[in-house]
């Protein structure tokens, strides 16, 4: 063996010699000089409570609560730590039958000898303090404390959401969440889950034999304190929401209102709703499945996820495209042959022929359809012309979700051209064939958010930032992304056409939406009246007001109930004059609007 | 002839009775970490206890089968072992089950192996019959690029299983090494590159910078004689290469680790204080053995093991029920088995008269120090936590199987050694 070799052997041999007597010395010093320890473990049980956090409370733009939290508590066991109890007692004070207390306890068994799990959720106060008293009777059990929400103004049921138990895909995927949480499941609830939630504590606890707290852990050396939810202040006008729903008491369909200066959502109506309280603790899983059988939908939020055809308001939007490509000018006028016009008859008996102000005025079918065909033959190929006009639809937000803080948003549809290539074959298609869409007919689908947001792009003159809900974590404003103006396709001027034109709506001698004109406040609108293959046409309304400087746009859509100007028009012009006037003095329009039944008339 | 009839002829019994005791105390550990009332005897199969018997039982004939297999055939197959090993670690990567964040298992019905313990053995093998390779000179560049891709390729495999753990065991083989000749200056080149990656995770990156600079500036004055141009080129040369690792390792960290590594490096270096997860693990561990005094609360008599503060109390954290149940008596027994087990492979390796045979002896020596050291030392908070399993004590099927494998094989090479194999 060379002398190297034989040195690092010895070197090796060495150094474990070296960590085993580390080893021992580090063990003496624990086992036996150091006593700390023995304290520490003696006789003593410690017990992780988890603490949970408040969370985070949501108020409406004024600063009115809308979503608190209530006291509740879980009645936990740890199975390992039951000892022989007074059944009898336990079953009175918990208001079980005794073979139920049997299966719960197997439960737990089965899930953790040592660990704690649920026995009972969300006891009353009343019987948690009687328990309270008797809980060193019943060693093993405890009680730990727990939020439930709570909603003081029952209102806006969709847009503030529901929470409910972590199912195990969750559990699975986030460490943070443990089986027994609570998490957001839907709406606002759902999308600021992380900042409403604040952070979970950890209390360790000294436990002796008889399940008595004797005081925290090595000094709570190993605890951490809960970190209470943020607070969220919404864009939702309380006041103004309430009413619309209100309004919409036995109807089917929705109110989106917009603050056009902002993109700020003021009222999100969908009804029929439901009381937001009936999705809380005990009571969650049988309301929801009531809910969810119910064949009217309560829980479908029709406001972001419902699509409808938008009917004539999307003569709009047509006007706005041939002014931006130069194919109309405002005075570009048509004829009209009333109902004998082909192939779309007008509805509607006026004087012909008529300028784009009027034919947005009257809604003239037969002037829309036009100057849709004038658009689509501006180029030797339909695929450009379509092209061009789906470009500027997608532009306003149709065909496509704004992903802002919305919870469930449906895309709408603003069909490709490889679409009707698909039916009609390459070369099968033409204006003619698409006629439908010149009247907010045919393929194309949109919610009612993009309707309000339409409508707030027309007040806006061509701009408009992503709508949405959110305005302040806590006192923190979140996300410039909100704060980022979104410019259309279409120029100031053109919109100003279109404009004059929604406000002749309103106000001019032929105006589909006269009737309803405020004295005092300056509408813009546009009817619709969406043909429905499954029943009674959608009565359909978008507008803005006032009509400089606006400070709501709205859009209703009152499903199944007839012309635009019948029902969604009252609506929304209610709406308006809530909002701006703070009260409203139609109170015959009012009355009628409310104790109209069009779901069972 | 007597010696083709008996496999137990010329046999070392003081491996085997130092391995047999080791098995033993581990079982009953087992049995008292995971004792449940329900199920009171140690034979029940549906309890770890009873099911460690089983490994026993098969680890048992794993061992004879490993002594009756000629002993040529380990230095013949090594290679292929090796390789079908590698094969295999690579198969567990597109086939494997998760089990704990690790796809490092194999499931077979409720049967799961895991091939990385395994690797141990094939790698020592591989290792032993590279080096052990006639003329072989571990001061060329070749044979220092072989060796490391031998011990390398294996430890890369199980970190893309995500087993860091196991994957730095292998690590342990720099004490083959060691043996074997390599040079003082990579050792302590090694030394230094990894003293520096976790003085740039600990330190400031300024004030990190300024120390090199000041050990830079010291060794160029220190000695007056040396100061020559060539010198202070050469250590100014060292200084730029250092401050550019620093930099290079915290690139990698902030850049390239996810978030969920940064934080368990950060516990690990003792960055972050993590008293919640194995922070308290630790602690709670702690507590346990240090209740034990000196003569332990008895058998079954523990209170600490009764109650889940530690995950893993019949695998990794296994010596905190032998240190509650057992006192400082039973844990310094249980060191010192290591120790002199350990220590008896070194002293039998040195006697081999292959080459094949000693580096062998001496990586079955370095894998169960390296095992003894941490698992040991983080039980009672001198190491940081890595979960790897102690070999013999903790439950466990693969993790027995393996160490009996590779011990016996030595075994046996031990048996022949003098033969020329």
């Amino acid at each position: 063996m060379k002398a190297q070799d034989e040195q690092r052997k010895l070197i090796i041999i060495g150094m474990i010699l070296l960590v085993g007597v580390i080893f021992i010395g580090r063990l003496f010093y624990i086992q036996i000089i150091d006593k700390s320890y023995i304290l520490s473990a003696q006789n003593n049980v410690v017990r992780v409570i988890t603490q949970y956090p408040a969370r985070g409370l949501v108020y409406d733009r004024h600063g009115e609560l809308l979503v608190y939290n209530e006291a509740a508590f879980d009645l936990m066991v740890i199975p390992s730590q039951v000892k022989a109890f007074d059944t009898a007692e336990f079953c009175q004070l918990i208001g079980l039958e005794k073979t139920e207390i049997k299966d719960r306890l197997i439960k737990a068994r089965n899930y953790s000898m040592r660990k704690a799990s649920i026995f009972e959720k969300q006891i009353s106060k009343e019987s948690f303090s009687f328990f309270k008293e008797k809980l060193h009777k019943f060693p093993g059990f405890y009680v730990q404390s727990r939020t439930l929400r709570y909603y003081p103004t029952r209102i806006a049921a969709h847009t503030l959401g529901y929470i409910g138990e972590v199912g195990p895909a969750t559990i699975e995927e986030n460490p943070y969440y443990k089986s027994g949480d609570y998490i957001g499941i839907s709406g606002l609830e759902s999308t600021y889950e992380e900042v409403l939630r604040g952070k979970k504590g950890v209390k360790r606890v000294l436990v002796d034999v008889f399940g008595r707290e004797k005081g925290s852990f090595q000094e709570g050396k190993f605890d951490s304190s809960a970190v209470k939810g943020k607070d969220i202040y919404i864009s939702l006008d309380a006041k103004l929401q309430a009413y619309g729903e209100r309004l919409m008491v036995n109807k089917k369909g929705s109110i989106v209102a917009i603050e056009p200066s902002t993109g700020e959502i003021l009222a999100l109506v969908s009804p029929p709703s439901y009381d937001p309280n009936l999705l809380v603790g005990r009571i969650r899983s049988t309301n929801y499945q009531i809910l969810s059988d119910d064949s009217l939908q309560p829980l479908f939020n029709k406001a972001l996820s419902a699509t409808y055809p938008p009917g004539s308001t999307f003569k709009s939007l047509n006007a706005l495209v041939a002014l931006q490509e130069g194919i109309s000018t405002p005075s570009t006028s048509y004829y009209c042959q009333g109902t004998a016009t082909v192939p779309i008859k007008c509805s509607h008996y006026h004087s012909t022929p008529l300028n784009m102000y009027r034919a947005i005025e009257i809604s003239c079918n037969p002037y829309f359809w036009q100057t849709f065909r004038s658009i689509m033959v501006s180029r030797s190929d339909i695929h450009d012309a379509y092209t061009i006009w789906r470009k500027h639809a997608l532009s306003f937000g149709f065909g496509t979700r704004f992903n802002s803080d919305l919870f469930n948003e449906s895309k709408g549809f603003i069909p490709l051209p490889d679409y009707y290539d698909k039916y009609y074959g390459k070369n099968g298609w033409r204006a003619m064939t698409i006629r439908s869409l010149s009247i907010g007919q045919g393929e194309i689908l949109a919610t009612p958010l993009q309707l309000a947001n339409f409508a707030t792009i027309i007040a806006n003159r061509g701009y408009y930032y992503k709508p949405h809900l959110i305005r302040s974590i806590n006192d923190s404003i979140p996300d410039s992304e909100y704060r980022k103006k979104i410019v259309t396709t279409i120029s100031p001027a053109n919109c100003q056409v279109v404009v004059e034109g929604m406000s002749r709506v309103m106000d001019g001698p032929e105006g589909t939406g006269r009737w309803y004109r405020l004295e005092d406040i300056a509408i813009c609108g546009k009817t619709g009246t969406a043909e429905n293959p499954h029943g009674k046409d959608h009565s359909i309304f978008v507008s803005f007001a006032p009509k400089d400087n606006p400070r709501i746009a709205v859009a209703v859509v009152v499903e199944n109930s007839g012309f635009g100007a019948t029902w969604a028009a009252p609506i929304a012009t209610l709406m308006i004059e809530k909002y701006i006037n703070g009260e409203v003095k139609r109170l015959n329009v009012e009355e009628n609007m409310i104790n109209s039944n069009l779901i069972n008339p | 002839m007597r010696r083709e009839q008996n496999i137990f002829y010329n046999i070392d019994w003081v491996m085997v009775g130092l391995y047999l005791a080791l098995v033993l105390i581990g079982w009953i550990n087992i049995y008292a970490a995971v004792y449940n009332e329900e199920h009171r005897s140690i034979f029940d199969l549906s309890q770890n206890y009873g099911r460690q018997l089983i490994w026993i039982l098969t680890s048992a004939a794993l061992a004879l089968f490993t002594l009756v297999v000629d002993a040529k055939f380990y230095n013949a197959f090594s290679f292929i072992i090796y390789l079908s090993m590698l094969i295999i670690l690579i198969a567990v990567l597109f086939l494997g089950t998760e089990i704990s964040g690790a796809k490092a298992w194999f499931q077979l019905g409720t049967f799961s192996i895991q091939p990385s313990e395994f690797a141990k053995v094939a790698t020592a093998l591989a290792l032993a019959r590279y080096l052990g390779t006639m003329d072989i000179n571990l001061k060329s560049f070749r044979t220092q690029l072989n060796t490391v891709l031998i011990i390398g390729i294996p430890i890369v495999l199980i970190l893309l299983e995500n087993d860091t753990g196991t994957a730095l065991m292998f690590l342990g083989f720099v004490i083959v090494l060691f043996r074997e000749g390599i040079s003082s200056k990579i050792m302590l080149t090694g030394l230094c590159i990894v003293v520096l990656s976790i003085l740039s995770l600990w330190l400031d990156r300024l004030l990190l910078i300024g120390i090199l600079a000041a050990i830079a500036v010291i060794v160029i004055f220190i000695r007056r004689r040396g100061r020559t141009l060539k010198r202070i080129l050469l250590i100014t040369g060292l200084f730029v290469v250092a401050v550019g690792y620093v930099f290079a390792v915290d690139f990698v960290f902030d850049q390239v680790l996810e978030p969920h590594q940064q934080n368990r490096l950060n516990v690990l270096l003792g960055i972050e204080d993590d008293p919640q997860g194995i922070g308290y693990n630790v602690n709670q561990s702690k507590i346990a053995i240090g209740s034990g005094g000196f003569f332990g609360k008895g058998f079954l008599q523990g209170t600490q093991t009764k109650f889940d503060f530690v995950p893993e109390q019949s695998t990794d954290f296994i010596f905190c029920t032998v240190g509650e149940e057992w006192g400082f008596v039973g844990s310094t027994l249980v060191v010192s088995l290591y120790v002199l087990l350990i220590v008896r492979i070194i002293l039998k390796a040195e006697r081999q008269r292959t080459s094949f045979s000693r580096i062998y002896g001496y990586g079955v020596a370095s894998i169960l120090f390296t095992h003894f050291v941490i698992n040991i030392g983080m039980t009672i908070g001198v190491t940081p936590v890595i979960g790897i399993p102690l070999p013999f004590l903790s439950y466990g099927g693969s993790c027995l199987w393996a160490f009996t494998i590779l011990l016996f094989i030595f075994v046996k090479l031990d048996i022949k050694r003098l033969e020329l194999i």
